[in-house]
């Protein structure tokens, strides 16, 4: 089966190409852009919010995207079990949303950080990773000033309880360790589920590692278990 | 007519990595009297309202709805009249920081 993907355009995204081009045409799906001032999902059977700066972050990052007309959709579909996938500013707009727990706070080196990280894949027990195997490592780029995250202690333990932690920044041989973050996250967590398992929020682009000529292909696989769950 | 202030800052549990450099730059200046630098932001508004509890209201709504995330901030606010006389302040519930000014 094909199915339909829905890559949101905000006012300052600026990976919505990379993702219209990863699952158009590196997985021959079917791909829209919907405009963030749209009212209508379009039918679409997966929704991705990309990457970039929505509202050049003022305030904080995802802030005032999450008020966006087309988010009103995207938590409905969201609460009937639609896959979700928010990707770098797209995971910040979905914490704001309240759809994922936890927020993600200045990297604590206060610096942007555009670069090739490794993540260790934590469950493949997700329509996000169904396609990967438990402890299997990553490389995929990260680009981003804000995207250390942060959970409260019950919320940690809820996640680390609820096998709700997907991704962590960790070595090329799988070890999490400290100087792996690249951030300052929390437990060097990249990337999460919700309690339902339906949306997924990571900081690190495995859009923009889909093709071998950018320098890494090895994202593809997240890409291809969201659409191979559809089946 | 109203106008309010609103000052919106991290949690003291939380990390301000801005305060700290601020801080390491203030002590490579000499400043070695001076510590825990926090930053924040402040958020001027005008309150469209005639009446100072429902000015606060407006302002408090605005502030648990956007300005601040609860999961990570918190916020205190203070409400001006016409002539730029305080009429009333507000907080964000279990603000921290008002009993925490002193501590040493």
């Amino acid at each position: 089966m094909t199915g339909k993907v829905g890559v949101v355009v905000f006012p300052g995204s600026n990976c919505d190409m990379d993702a219209y081009n990863a699952f158009g045409s590196v997985l021959d799906q079917k791909v829209e852009l919907l405009w963030h001032k749209e009212t209508s999902l379009n039918g679409v059977d997966i929704v991705v919010l990309p990457g970039g700066f929505s509202y050049g972050d003022y305030l904080r990052s995802g802030a005032i995207a999450r008020f966006s007309p087309i988010m009103n959709e995207v938590v409905k579909f969201a609460s009937k079990g639609g896959l979700v996938m928010g990707i770098c500013n797209g995971f910040q707009v979905l914490v704001e949303a309240g759809l994922l727990p936890g927020a993600l706070l200045r990297n604590a080196s206060l610096k942007f950080v555009c670069r090739q990280v490794y993540l260790r894949t934590e469950t493949a027990a997700t329509p996000f990773t169904s396609g990967l195997e438990k402890g299997q490592v990553l490389k995929v780029p990260i680009a981003h000033g804000d995207g250390n995250f942060y959970a409260d202690e019950s919320a940690l333990k809820s996640l680390e309880d609820g096998d709700q932690i997907v991704f962590r920044y960790s070595t090329a041989d799988g070890e999490i360790t400290r100087d792996a973050n690249p951030n300052g996250s929390i437990y060097n967590i990249a990337g999460i589920v919700n309690s339902r398992r339906n949306v997924l929020g990571m900081m690190p682009h495995p859009e923009r590692a889909s093709e071998q000529i950018l320098g890494s292909a090895q994202g593809k696989a997240v890409l291809k278990s969201v659409v191979q769950s559809l089946n | 007519m109203f106008k309010a202030r609103i000052e919106v800052t991290l949690k003291s549990k939380i990390l301000d990595p801005q305060g700290k450099a601020i801080e390491s730059s203030l002590r490579n200046l000499g400043f070695t009297r001076l510590s825990k630098v926090r930053t924040g932001k402040n958020i001027d508004i005008v309150v469209d309202e005639t009446e100072v509890d429902k000015a606060v209201e407006l302002a408090t709504s605005a502030c648990t709805k956007l300005l601040a995330n609860p999961v990570t901030e918190e916020y205190e606010g203070e409400l001006f009249d016409a002539s730029g006389k305080s009429v009333a302040k507000f907080s964000s519930p279990n603000s921290a920081r008002s009993d925490a000014k002193v501590k040493s």
